[in-house]
This record gives structure tokens, C-alpha cells and sequence, in this order.
């Protein structure tokens, strides 16, 4: 009896017809932006756990452990001021230790931030390839960790900026948005070089080379009054160059007499604030496209 | 037994009919060409890595490697399938590709759902604990931060870590690899799963372990979902598979009740 109950309507069906029919989807398939971004939200969780996983084991093998937070930049300045304040003496900027430490730090945030994406994807391709979450999480708690990291070396800052004889006043307060500006900027970029980073292993050997040269250009190590020297268009160049408006914002806010390039403050609100949206929404649209690509190969 | 009374429902029938017959992996046509890297040839400096991403040119020495030639089958859900095969037949790379981690370069695969994928070296991060790397494994799979609570002590009680003292809160790192694998595993059947694919990682653990894995899987199955299994230990694709698919060099060979498979799986093997 019954053996019309076991003929299969499936029967005779093509496979793709076969999948249509019961809803599959092709797997791998990448999701829209929306839902790609709903997702990631959900995921927010495992972002933040990621971050401060990634922060307590970065020094774990070390055995002065954490305290390396503060000890790093603290050194970094050291050296720094010891090559361009103490040999090569430059005596035009007043607080040189201040003005050098500020820029420091900043690009420093930026810096670290791209060299460590550039590997978000390709260094941690075991868990992309176990388990299924929105790639962009990695990158976004590398910059997570990173900005951390820049807490630890803003304590720093903020006792050196001091202790060379600054005024607390609040101007200091503008510090806060001005950070907060630059690592929306840094979560663009380190989602921008993280998907050239997975493609591409050979851009970590050049990566290094790029981050000097921006350096150079942002007039982290000597007066920004040099860059007046250069021609017209060049002089405009780095005054959009994102890195030298967060150092000068940062400048602003915390020292009296520090020279600045871009001589209206408005302007550099505008230009910082201007970056960090191109660069934020830019970078995850872009991270996006290569969704499905991750942890192939 | 439906055949032993007089009159089933129809209703009753459909149920079986359907509890049975749903598709939750439908793989068409498949075929898989991947490339594999074999170093730089063309220097390994910063000069000729610049240049390189300057004209967007790979690097030489890739070769392509046509791993799955043409492979259609359809997993139903409550199915546990086990593959067998020679090394290099395709067996992990075609998990790989139903995970949607290789893209297939002609036919199709489609699933239901996001099918996970366990392998052996499936790594989480070394330099933590291994209480941390459950909180974060369970976060990374979608679980909400108080089920991740909740479930935290089960996972490493599954895992058996803590058996000889307390290895949970040592970082990864000092696992023997046999730990470390019993960790990820338990992280991984923690959840529900709509598709499992089990890459050789059963094989690892001590004979308690490899049990209560066997269970975990069994119950797996019984929530609905279906479950993959690639081993070169036939006996354990024999105590948890049903079905088996036999692929050699990109194809299937044959597909059908494990025993059927297996035994012909055997005679091939000791004949070679």
C-alpha cells in the first residue's frame, strides 16, 4: 500500500533545480551591505573580545608584561629626541620634547594600526578558515587594540606635555573628538590594506617603506614651518595629508606655541573630519567586495 | 513499519516522507582548480615586491591543481556521510568548497544555512588560555556573551583539558597537540550546527574522547542537522556514518551504505 506516499516530488528534478525548490543558497555567497553590516554588528561581542585578547597576549611572552604599553612610546620618544633635539639641535621650535612626542604618538596610533592590519587577514587565516563571522571584525579589533594602545601612550603624552611646562586648559578637551576622528580614519585604512594585505603577501615588505615616507610627510620629527620652503602645490598636498591635520589638531590642543601649517583651525576640523569619512565608509565598502575571497587559496 | 497497518494517514506518511527528504547540502557539477604558491622566484626584495603590486602580476611558480573534477551528490538532513579516499583524492578540498571557503569554478554547490567547517589545524590563538580561547571561539561562532557564560565550563569539562591539573588557564601553546584539537573540537560542537564537516579531527584523542565525540556527533545529527566526515579510520566513518562517498583523484567512485562502500573501498585499497 502507500507507495504513493514514497514517490518523491523531487524525483527528476535537476540539481539546481532540486536546490531551488527547497531554498538553498550558494554557499559562500556574499551578503548585501546592509546585512553585511547587521551582521557585523551582531558580531560586536566577539569584536571587542578579539581586542582585548589580541592586547593581553601581544606582550604575554614578555616579562615585564603590560607595562610595556607605557614603556614602548616612552623609548620610541627617548631615541627620537635624542637624534633631532639633542644632535641635530633644533632650537626654532619652542617645547621641542612636546611638540616631537605629540606627533609621535599620533602618527605612531595610525602606523602601527596599518602594519598590524596589513596581516589581519593572511595572519589569522586558521580561524577565518574554521569558523564563519564577518571578516571586517579582524581588521576593526586590530584597530580596536590599537586605539588601547594609544590610551596607554596618551598617559604618557599627557605627563610629558606637563612636566615640560604646559598649561592644562581647555583646549585639551578638543584632543578627544580629534582621536576619535583619526581612528574612524585608521578602521578605513586598516580595512582598505587588510584586503591588499590577504591578496597580496608581498605588500607587507613594502608596507614599512610607505609608513616612513608618510612620516616625512607629516612633520612628525621637525618644525612643519620646513614645508613652507616647498612649492605651491606640494605645500597643499601635505596639508591635506590626513596624518599632518590629526598631529596638528592634537598640537593644538595640547601645546601654546606649537607651529602649525594649516593656519585656520576650521579648515583642519573640516579636512580631519572630511578624511575619516571617506576613509571609513571608502574602506568598508571596499573591505566588503572581497568578502567571499578571505581565507582562500 | 508504516507497511504494518492497515490504514496510515496520509499525514503521517508526508511526515516521514519529509523528515527524510529534506536537502541541506545539493553539490552540482562541482569542479575545484586551485593555485598554490610556491614561493617567490622572482626575488623576495622590497624592489621586486614594489614592482609586483605595481603591474599587478602574480608571482611565478604558481601552479594549478584540479583537485575535483566534476562531483554531484544531494545531503539530506538527519544524514551523517562519511568520505573516504585515497590521499589527494579531493576530500578536504571538496568540505572546503561546502563551507564556501573555495570557490568552485564550474557547477554549483548550494546549502542551507552557513555549514561549519572542523579540521584538525582549525587554530585559535596560542598565546591565551584555553578558557579564553572558548569564550572567544563561541563568540566568533554568533553565540551571544551570556550562553558563551553559561556553556564556558561544559565546553572545557567535554574537552577533557582539566584532566591532568589545570590546563585551562595555561595558554594554548603549552597544549600537546592532542589537547588542542579535543579544545577546538568541543568549541565547535558547543553549537548547533545546520551543517558539520569534520576534517580528520576525530581521529585525535584518547579512546574516552573519541567516544563522547562519536556521541556528540550522533546528537548533532539528531538536531537536524547533517554532518560530513572525512577519515583515513574507516572504522570510525563505520560507527557514525550511514552513507559514504568514495572519491579518487576528483570523482566519485561510488556512493552508498557504508558497508557496501567500504568494503569495496578495502578490496580496492589491498589490491594496489
Amino acid at each position: 500500500m502507500a507507495t504513493t506516499a514514497l514517490v518523491d516530488p523531487d524525483t527528476g528534478l535537476t540539481q539546481a533545480q532540486l536546490a531551488a525548490r527547497h531554498g538553498l543558497r550558494v554557499a559562500g555567497e556574499r551578503p548585501s551591505l546592509v546585512e553585511y553590516s547587521r551582521r557585523l554588528w551582531a558580531y560586536r561581542h566577539f569584536i571587542a573580545a578579539y581586542a582585548n585578547a589580541k592586547l593581553v597576549a601581544s606582550y604575554s611572552n614578555a616579562k615585564l608584561g603590560q607595562l610595556w604599553q607605557v614603556l614602548t612610546p616612552l623609548t620610541n620618544a627617548a631615541v627620537y629626541y635624542l637624534i633631532f633635539g639633542v644632535v641635530l639641535a633644533q632650537n626654532s621650535i619652542p617645547n621641542f620634547i612636546a611638540y616631537l612626542t605629540t606627533g609621535l604618538f599620533i602618527f605612531n596610533f595610525t602606523q602601527s594600526a596599518v602594519l598590524a592590519g596589513t596581516q589581519s587577514i593572511s595572519s589569522n587565516l586558521g580561524l577565518i578558515r574554521a569558523l564563519h563571522f564577518p571578516r571586517a571584525s579582524l581588521p576593526l579589533s586590530t584597530t580596536i587594540t590599537q586605539f588601547q594602545q594609544l590610551l596607554a601612550s596618551m598617559v604618557v603624552l599627557v605627563g610629558i606635555v606637563l612636566v615640560t611646562g604646559e598649561p592644562l586648559t581647555w583646549e585639551w578637551l578638543l584632543l578627544v573628538p580629534a582621536l576619535l576622528l583619526q581612528a574612524v580614519f585608521n578602521a578605513g585604512v586598516v580595512l582598505l590594506v587588510a584586503r591588499l594585505g590577504a591578496k597580496s603577501s608581498d605588500l607587507k615588505q613594502v608596507m614599512p617603506f610607505i609608513m616612513r615616507t608618510w612620516m616625512y610627510g607629516s612633520g612628525v620629527l621637525y618644525s612643519v614651518s620646513l614645508f613652507d620652503r616647498l612649492p605651491g602645490w606640494a605645500t597643499t598636498l601635505v596639508q591635506y595629508n590626513p596624518l599632518l591635520v590629526y598631529i596638528e589638531l592634537a598640537r593644538y590642543a595640547l601645546l601654546e606655541e606649537a607651529p602649525l601649517l594649516n593656519e585656520s583651525l576650521a579648515q583642519l576640523w573640516l579636512v580631519g573630519a572630511g578624511w575619516a569619512l571617506v576613509a571609513g565608509i571608502g574602506g568598508f565598502i571596499y573591505f566588503w567586495r572581497g568578502e567571499q575571497e578571505y581565507g582562500r587559496g | 513499519m508504516v507497511d504494518h497497518f492497515d490504514a496510515p494517514t496520509e499525514a503521517s506518511a508526508t511526515m516521514t516522507r519529509t523528515q527524510e527528504r529534506i536537502p541541506t547540502v545539493v553539490v552540482d557539477d562541482a569542479h575545484i582548480i586551485y593555485r598554490v604558491h610556491q614561493g617567490a622566484a622572482g626575488g623576495t626584495t622590497p624592489v621586486a615586491a614594489l614592482r609586483r603590486l605595481v603591474k599587478r602580476t602574480h608571482a611565478p611558480n604558481v601552479r594549478e591543481v584540479h583537485a575535483v573534477k566534476g562531483i554531484s551528490f544531494t545531503a539530506y538532513r538527519g544524514e551523517a556521510i562519511g568520505l573516504i579516499g585515497s590521499n589527494g583524492s579531493g576530500k578536504s578540498t571538496i568540505l572546503r568548497a561546502i563551507a564556501g571557503l573555495l570557490p568552485v569554478n564550474r557547477g554549483a554547490i548550494h546549502t542551507q544555512g552557513q555549514p561549519s567547517l572542523l579540521g584538525v589545524n582549525a587554530a585559535l590563538l596560542n598565546d591565551l588560555s584555553g578558557e579564553r580561547n572558548v569564550v572567544l571561539g563561541c563568540l566568533a561562532m554568533g553565540m551571544h556573551p551570556d550562553d558563551v557564560a553559561k556553556q564556558a565550563a561544559g565546553i572545557i569539562d567535554f574537552s577533557g583539558i582539566n584532566e591532568r591539573g589545570d590546563f585551562a588557564s595555561l595558554p594554548m601553546r603549552t597544549y600537546s597537540s592532542g589537547m588542542a584539537a579535543r579544545l577546538r573540537f568541543s568549541i565547535a560542537a558547543a553549537k548547533k550546527h545546520d551543517v558539520l564537516l569534520i576534517d580528520e579531527a576525530l581521529a585525535t584523542g584518547d579512546k574516552g574522547f573519541r567516544k563522547r565525540s562519536e556521541q556528540r556527533v550522533r546528537e548533532l545529527r539528531e538536531g537536524a542537522g547533517t554532518v560530513f566526515l572525512v577519515s583515513h579510520q574507516l572504522s570510525s566513518v563505520r560507527d557514525t556514518c550511514e552513507r559514504t562517498i568514495w572519491l579518487e583523484s576528483g570523482v566519485i567512485r561510488m556512493d552508498g551504505p557504508t558497508d557496501e562502500v567500504i568494503r569495496a573501498y578495502e578490496a580496492y585499497a589491498n589490491s594496489k
